[in-house]
């Protein structure tokens, strides 16, 4: 310190700021900045706060899905009520409907509450019947229509409870709501804890969730995602056919040969146009392109296909642009200076040096596309579809759905049970996109070059 | 013969060529290939682009127009009183599709021959059992003239097939043939081939141009045809939307309008602040470590499908906001509302604004930064003073890129939002969009003739223009700004 400093000189004020005091000022500017930092964690914080309900309510009201409640009966099936001419002629059983096999369900029931000491106040034999799905009856006579020699024994069989009392055990459906419920009653609701204390009621892995094909309004418990899964898979596969060969031939074009001049120059606005048209105009397309002029069926995979490829090409285009872009010009150099021609430049050597970028670009497209749910909802894959469609390629045309628009069409029925059913396709959905982003993580991480 | 066997045909000549074609180039080189000007496979090449090209060609082409052109026949000799019961054309011609089909499969399962489907007529009866038997169902007893409509539509597909078939494959025979010819010692295959390749990609590159073609036509079309039947001034400029299918419809696109905005508006408030500031925090404050979780954290709600946030609207957000704020406040008693579509799709849209205005923060030059900073400035004045004025038309670009996402936004509207047209303030209140209607207006049964499916059209047209218009804006910007710091 000098005295320079430390002194003044007279007639100025002497200074009351400090470089180790803050001033009024400082402390302000201080506070702002302290104050603008948080805003910004606050903002980071909402957006990760976000995530985190969305996946828990989704988890908290789809994982029950996986849970279901059955009841095991051992069945008579009686031969005086499925084979009356005792022939075992499956055109003579097949005559029997399924509204012939609910008594059968019935009995069984009443057997096994007299056979357990159970008894219920007030409740008839249907009564105590209606615990059972009504998709029991549909299983029995698939049963016995693929084993008619079966008939006049008695069958151990594992069915589904009713979406009510499935409810009741995943807390869905309770005592209180029963008794203003015209679905279920108070009495069928003690039948049910009864038969799980005895043993014969279980819960257990939902497999017929993943595998099952849709079930109608009144069998939330039986409404499965097979169809659904197998339609989505057809459409990927399309996909994957069309818009990877396109998409790459599509970029090399742009990035290895095209002049520069108006139609390249088209193109490329085009294709950035065409990443950012809303989806449902891509359904609007298809509606009128490929199911009202070309005449394709609707909601067949093919056409659900032919959408989403549409949509998908974009991002595989500037995906594989990117990684054409990133291998250096010193490889085609030494290619072109060895004697090999423009293509064969290309197509022996950049190519393969950019796959890894393609392929991570072609599998995040198609996870884009698997999620897809507006254009498909046009081309009429809403419709309610139970038929497994057949192996391609006459399955491609065929009817089916898709995991988004299953979830969609599930959010449209009236019985809570399917609110449980959408959030559980979404858990599988969601599954599907988690493996195909970790695996375009995992080929990134493996293969990319830095040059 | 199905078109799967012609596909295998035309496949397994290409693959047969390839190898003669190869070995003749060989053997006209006497062995020793450095005499050829090509490698070997360029003539095996040559040869299978000479058969597979102009055959798949031609049979897009037929496949295109055969049903146009007999459509066209068959529906010109359908008789005029009939077509007059019938009330419609397209109806009648849809039964005489529906039947000949019914036919085919006959035929295809073996129920009858080709000869006894000629023979069919009406008065034996029974046409309905016959095809039930195979399981077709028809819907009504067939009309003598219907039913000769179908024989002859079928008799024509039959046939244009058998010439279709054979046109093929004596095109794709003529090429193999051609080729074989052409390969000799001194044949230019290599060039030959990389053309034909390049024409391929140039064909792949301009599939995007179609696209946009399609999109423009099929739109442009069907909106023609709408305002054929309903005025254009109607349509835009009535507050009313009560579509009604026995016709006499309100089909006014204002509240539509108006729904999407106020909803998109809502996503925007959420969204921009939110995204921004996450922005600026990840690129200006974060260290590496919170950046890297954070960052793709937020990624991670870009990549989930619309019908996740969707059906989180319908169940969480919408009870939720209806049980706690739209009720105790006597605004309403709809679960799905206005605030529930636009706060979800604000959630959707947090990542979009936060990872482009990322890009555009880091762009604006750190010497920027620094002189601010030299000149004492804090952080955040820094940020407030110099960063952001800087990339303010890269951000506003990406608000107008938003926006546009979210007018077009269908699945979180069509599940959060509710499907009352109204025009109103309040905003626990139901309303609809325009991509809603888009929906429910094509869905289910529809009839392209009426009005009421046709303004789906309309709809997706004015959607499209707006959110074209949106984003060639954002992008002049965008560009504009970039090419200050390059």
């Amino acid at each position: 310190m000098t005295d320079i400093s430390a002194n003044p000189p007279a007639g100025m004020p002497a200074a009351k700021s400090s470089l180790l005091v803050q001033n009024d000022r400082t402390r302000k500017r201080n506070a702002a900045e302290k104050r603008f930092e948080i805003y910004g964690m606050m903002a980071l914080g909402f957006g990760v706060l976000a995530l985190v309900v969305l996946l828990t309510s989704i988890l908290g009201n789809g994982l029950s899905a996986f849970q279901q409640t059955f009841l095991v009966l051992n069945v008579e099936l009686a031969e005086d009520r499925l084979d009356k001419t005792g022939t075992r002629d499956l055109e003579e059983i097949k005559k029997v409907s399924t509204f012939g096999y609910a008594p059968l369900i019935n009995a069984a029931l009443e057997q096994k509450m007299a056979t357990l000491g159970i008894a219920i106040d007030g409740m008839d034999a249907k009564d105590a019947g209606d615990i059972v799905s009504k998709e029991a009856a549909a299983q029995l006579r698939d049963f016995v229509l693929a084993n008619p020699d079966l008939i006049g024994t008695t069958q151990e069989f594992r069915v589904l409870a009713n979406g009510r009392i499935d409810g009741y055990f995943k807390d869905r459906v309770t005592m209180d709501s029963a008794e203003i419920d015209s679905n279920v009653s108070v009495e069928q609701l003690q039948l049910a804890d009864a038969l799980k204390e005895a043993g014969a009621l279980t819960t257990g892995f939902n497999w017929s969730f993943i595998t099952a094909p849709d079930a109608s309004d009144q069998r939330p418990e039986a409404a499965g995602l097979g169809v659904a899964i197998l339609g989505s898979l057809y459409m990927m596969m399309i996909v994957l056919v069309l818009a990877l060969p396109i998409g790459v031939a599509a970029s090399i074009y742009l990035e290895e040969f095209a002049p520069k001049n108006r139609w390249t120059d088209l193109i490329e606005v085009n294709i950035s146009n065409l990443a950012a048209v809303p989806s449902i105009v891509f359904g609007i397309l298809g509606l009128a392109i490929f199911i009202n002029f070309a005449g394709l069926p609707q909601s067949a995979p093919i056409v659900g296909g032919l959408v989403l490829t549409l949509m998908t090409l974009p991002t595989i285009i500037i995906a594989t642009r990117a990684s054409l872009k990133s291998v250096p010009p010193s490889i085609r150099d030494a290619a072109l200076g060895v004697g090999a021609s423009k293509m064969q430049a290309v197509f022996h050597h950049v190519l393969p040096l950019a796959a890894p970028g393609i392929l991570t670009g072609t599998i995040i497209g198609l996870a884009q596309a698997l999620g897809e749910t507006a254009p498909l909802l046009l081309i009429g894959m809403v419709a309610f579809v139970k038929e497994f469609p057949d192996a391609p390629p006459e399955g491609f045309f065929d009817p089916a759905s898709a995991l988004p628009v299953q979830v969609f069409n599930w959010t449209q029925r009236s019985d809570p049970a399917f609110v449980e059913r959408a959030s559980g396709a979404i858990i599988v959905l969601l599954v599907f996109l988690i493996a195909m982003n970790t695996i375009a993580v995992i080929l990134r991480r493996r293969f990319e070059r830095r040059w | 013969m199905p078109l799967i066997w012609l596909f295998a045909i035309l496949f397994a000549l290409a693959a047969v060529g390839y190898v003669l074609g190869r070995q003749r180039a060989v053997a006209s080189s006497g062995g020793d290939i450095r005499r050829l000007h090509s490698l070997p496979n360029y003539y095996g090449m040559n040869v299978s682009i000479a058969v597979l090209v102009p055959g798949l060609l031609v049979l897009f082409a037929w496949l295109l127009v055969q049903p146009m052109v007999i459509e066209n026949r068959i529906s010109a000799q359908l008789p005029a009183e009939t077509v007059a019961e019938a009330t419609d054309r397209t109806l009648l011609m849809s039964d005489v599709r529906r039947l000949a089909q019914g036919l085919e499969t006959a035929i295809s399962v073996g129920a009858m021959s080709g000869d006894e489907m000629r023979g069919l007529t009406t008065d034996a009866g029974g046409i309905r059992a016959a095809l039930a038997a195979v399981g077709v169902a028809l819907g009504s007893d067939v009309e003598p003239q219907v039913l000769a409509a179908a024989q002859s539509y079928l008799a024509l597909t039959r046939t244009g097939n058998w010439v279709r078939n054979i046109v093929v494959i004596l095109l794709a025979a003529a090429g193999f043939l051609w080729s074989m010819r052409q390969t000799t010692l001194t044949f230019r295959a290599r060039n030959t081939v990389e053309r034909a390749i390049l024409v391929l990609l140039i064909a792949a590159a301009s599939i995007a141009i179609l696209t946009t073609a399609g999109i423009v036509f099929s739109l442009l079309f069907e909106s023609i045809n709408f305002f054929g039947q309903y005025p254009i001034s109607e349509f835009f400029f009535s507050t009313t939307w009560s579509p009604n299918f026995r016709g006499n419809s309100d089909l006014g696109i204002l509240p539509l309008l108006w729904g999407t905005l106020y909803i998109s508006f809502i996503a925007l408030i959420v969204a921009v602040p939110v995204g921004l500031f996450a922005a600026i925090y990840l690129s200006e404050y974060a260290g590496p470590k919170v950046r890297g979780v954070a960052k793709p954290l937020i990624e991670v709600l870009a990549g989930i499908p619309t019908i996740v946030y969707g059906l989180f609207a319908l169940i969480t957000v919408g009870p939720l906001l209806r049980d706690y704020f739209a009720q105790p406040l006597g605004l309403g008693t709809s679960g799905s509302s206005v605030m529930t579509a636009g706060l979800v799709m604000g959630i959707m849209l947090i990542p979009f604004v936060s990872s482009l205005s990322d890009d555009i923060i880091n762009a604006v030059p750190q010497s920027m930064r620094d002189g601010s900073f030299g000149l004492g400035a804090t952080r955040s004045e820094t940020i407030r003073q110099v960063v952001i004025p800087a990339a303010l038309p890269g951000i506003v670009g990406a608000i107008l890129l938003a926006a546009s996402r979210a007018i077009g936004e269908t699945m979180i509207v069509v599940l959060g939002a509710g499907a009352a047209a109204r025009l109103d303030l309040n905003p626990f209140e139901a309303m609809t969009t325009v991509t809603v209607k888009i929906v429910s207006q094509l869905t289910g049964d529809t009839d392209f003739a009426a009005p009421e499916t046709l303004v789906a059209f309309a709809l997706g047209l004015t959607l499209f223009v707006i959110t074209l218009g949106l984003n060639v804006i954002a992008l002049v910007i965008v560009r504009k700004y970039r090419e200050q710091y390059e």
